[in-house]
């Protein structure tokens, strides 16, 4: 499995990372390393700092963020605002996806692409061009091009949201794609065809933070290591064996050292 | 978090427009009077009704108050201090075509990227541009006229077309019918008239750039636009003003008639200097505009952007007197700054079976105060009337202000009116979710903005949709930082 990925070059270095909002403290030191073409699960109860750690990377600024290293292919993340850090291939599948009346998905995609093409010193896609691939990479998510043409967001059931968010990381092809809980409130059905999409979108020039609460998506998706996330820490790091550990025991060994500061801090994971 | 004071920075913007051409202006001295309005008559060569018309309008001015019910608030306008007429100084050769007309004033056209030849050829628009009081150039008129369409200055259409302006001048917008209104009719300076006869569909958009220009003077255009049996039309208005420090009054009044199967379409995009960010300055926008549906399954639609002008006041209604006549109003209002507006519908309906729509969409910004004002009235005779109405409210910030006055009135029971309103702000998790997406905080904005007003903006025509949204993304211009 993770025969040749490991080797890739580093693209994310997390080191030491806190991260606070309205005084309350939720990452307490994180250590990370994840190398081009890897794959990398976070799985964690409730609360445990988990979509704090995806806000934080996207570059949210309802934090405040110290760290002694936070850096992605060689930027110092810290001081780069969100848009730098997508335009520079950071990509976040969000947990619940927000509406944007009036704005078709198309037109959405289109402009973010065209913003990350010349970022890169490249020349906006031809429209045509564009629709054509658009198009191609619906297919992947099973949807009807219908869809494309439909408020983001708006009036989406759980799943197409979901599908969305698949959809337009395989149109804007980050380095590294970010998936909150992207499984969560999906049947099986859907949640292969999620699987199908990262696992087609995996290669050599794109790593992967899956954030997850349970193991199945595991079923469908190989990772190369797994990381518990617990009380704002990565209380341990493995492989494969440790998501199918949660699935025996759960997360009970681990959250009791992080109960003091759980209590406060609704949905803070 | 932190919305108020990031969001606040995209709200700040420099009038792109600001700039005075350098023309010498003959202008009447200050003040309003009888004989300052046969002056105004004498200098544009009217017949005899006009005058009379006009005094008429002046006499019952001078027992009207203005009005005070309006969510704005302003210093008292000095009516006595306001110059009635000003037109470029070259009065007696009046230019014929646009190579006569002076270069300097095509110059200020080509500053607000409005050149009118390559629009001429280009858009195969018909531009009737105001500079001032005074029409310097109409196009396409020969090809129009194959047709027997009228497009002209309304001072032509006076002189020209006198039978045509004495049947249907003030039929829809009576002298009596306000403050602005009498006192437009009495003074009025300039603006467009049309007439297409029955059964013709008007080949192309008719469009009007007006433009305020000498300080000191009020415009007060004057529009009559009468589609006749089976004939359609579609209008655009557009202006810009440079920028002034002193208030400027505008009262136009724009009056449509549409007889039986006839259509008229009315588009609006305003950008007038809205003062600056202090709130010194701009245009006083009180505008009464008003369409009658005269005739069986006539069609008046009005469709507007304001995103200028200090004040706006400013309420495009019809009257839907034929059967199965149908009414609609599109509007974008966005104030920033100090900018107020009191703005909306009024849909009257009459006829049976009559329908009308209306849909709103106001964004405030910075101090600005947005209102919608809106009455639906249904008269007895109204018979199976239909109205739907959407009122939607966008904020930035927490020191503008949205505000919803919905009047309905139904005295016929088959008649059926819905009302939907919402207000929201723009959200942070919005912006946010567009900056992963890699674009620019200002991208952003303008993104969601553009897709709050997508409705409106379906209704405009191809190249005044295209002008709309950018004239939004330039008015919330560093409005986030």
């Amino acid at each position: 499995m993770s025969d040749k990925q490991t080797s890739g070059d580093m693209l994310l270095k997390i080191r030491n990372l806190s991260a606070e909002t309205g005084g309350v403290r939720i990452l307490k030191g994180i250590n990370l390393e994840l190398r081009a073409g890897e794959v990398h699960v976070i799985m964690g109860p409730n609360g445990s700092g988990k979509s704090t750690l995806s806000q934080v990377l996207a570059g949210r600024d309802s934090y405040q963020v110290s760290a002694d290293e936070f850096s992605f292919a060689g930027h110092d993340l810290r001081g780069m605002s969100p848009e730098e850090r997508a335009r520079e291939g950071i990509f976040l599948a969000f947990q619940y996806p927000v509406e944007i009346p009036g704005v078709s998905t198309v037109n959405l995609l289109k402009e973010s692409l065209n913003a990350i093409r010349k970022h890169r010193g490249e020349q906006p896609m031809d429209a045509m061009d564009f629709l054509t691939m658009v198009k191609k990479k619906i297919k992947l998510v099973d949807m009807s091009e219908e869809f494309l043409y439909r408020s983001v967001n708006e009036a989406f059931s759980g799943g197409e949201k979901k599908r969305s968010e698949i959809l337009q990381m395989a149109v804007l092809e980050p380095c590294l794609a970010i998936l909150d809980e992207t499984d969560s409130g999906l049947d099986v059905d859907a949640l292969r065809l999620l699987a199908d999409g990262v696992n087609r979108l995996r290669g050599p020039g794109r790593s992967f933070l899956v954030i997850t609460h349970y193991q199945r998506l595991l079923e469908y998706i190989e990772p190369d290591h797994v990381h518990i996330l617990a009380g704002g820490r990565i209380a341990k790091s493995g492989g494969r064996e440790l998501a199918l550990e949660i699935e025996r025991e759960g997360f009970a060994a681990y959250e009791r050292g992080a109960d003091a500061k759980k209590a406060g801090s609704s949905r803070a994971g | 978090m932190a919305e108020g004071s990031n969001l606040e920075h995209l709200i700040e913007r420099e009038y792109k427009a600001g700039f005075v051409t350098d023309v010498e202006q003959e202008s009447l001295p200050p003040g309003l009077s009888e004989g300052v309005i046969r002056e105004i008559s004498r200098k544009k060569g009217e017949p005899d009704f006009m005058l009379e018309w006009r005094l008429q309008a002046y006499r019952h001015w001078l027992t009207l108050r203005e009005p005070t019910w309006a969510h704005v608030h302003y210093p008292p306008v000095d009516f006595q201090a306001i110059s009635y007429f000003s037109q470029p100084r070259k009065d007696k050769d009046r230019p014929k075509s646009l190579d006569e007309v002076d270069p300097k004033l095509l110059e200020t056209y080509e500053k607000l990227g409005i050149p009118l030849r390559e629009r001429e050829m280009l858009a195969g628009v018909a531009v009737d541009a105001v500079f001032d009081s005074v029409s310097i150039g109409t196009t396409y008129k020969a090809k129009l006229a194959e047709l027997g369409i009228i497009f002209c200055s309304f001072s032509e259409a006076v002189r020209e077309h006198p039978e045509l302006v004495r049947k249907y001048l003030g039929t829809v917008v009576p002298q009596s019918d306000n403050f602005y209104a009498a006192l437009n009719s009495a003074v009025f300076s300039d603006g467009s008239f049309v007439y297409v006869p029955k059964g013709v569909r008007c080949p192309m958009e008719l469009s009007t750039y007006f433009r305020i220009n000498a300080a000191n003077t009020g415009q007060f255009e004057r529009t009559l636009i009468i589609a006749d049996e089976g004939a359609q039309v579609s209008y655009l208005e557009g202006c810009t003003a440079p920028r002034r420090d002193e208030n400027q009054l505008h009262a136009a009044v724009v009056e449509l008639v549409a007889l039986d199967n006839a259509k008229i379409k009315y588009s609006t995009v305003q950008n007038w200097y809205p003062g600056d960010e202090e709130g010194r300055g701009g245009i006083y926008n009180f505008v009464t505009k008003r369409g009658v549906c005269r005739g069986a399954n006539s069609h008046i639609s009005w469709t507007q952007v304001e995103t200028g002008s200090a004040i706006t006041w400013k309420y495009p209604s019809v009257i839907l007197q034929g059967d199965n006549s149908v009414g609609e109003f599109y509007s974008v209002a966005l104030t920033n700054n100090y900018q107020q507006a009191d703005t909306g519908t009024k849909m009257v309906h009459i006829g049976r079976n009559t329908r009308s729509t209306i849909i709103s969409k106001g964004i405030s910004a910075g101090h600005g105060q947005n209102a919608y004002r809106g009455l639906v009235k249904v008269l007895k005779s109204a018979q199976g009337a239909r109205n739907f109405t959407q009122c939607d409210s966008l904020l930035f910030g927490n020191r503008c202000g949205a505000h919803t006055f919905p009047y309905i009135e139904v005295k016929n029971r088959s008649a059926q009116v819905e009302h939907e309103a919402t207000t929201s702000k723009i959200s942070e998790d919005q912006l946010f979710y567009c900056m992963q997406r890699g674009l620019s905080r200002e991208d952003a904005v303008s993104l969601i903005v553009n897709g709050f007003c997508k409705a409106v903006f379906k209704e405009l025509p191809m190249e005044f949709a295209v002008e709309a949204q950018k004239l939004l993304g330039v008015s919330l211009e560093g409005a986030v930082g």
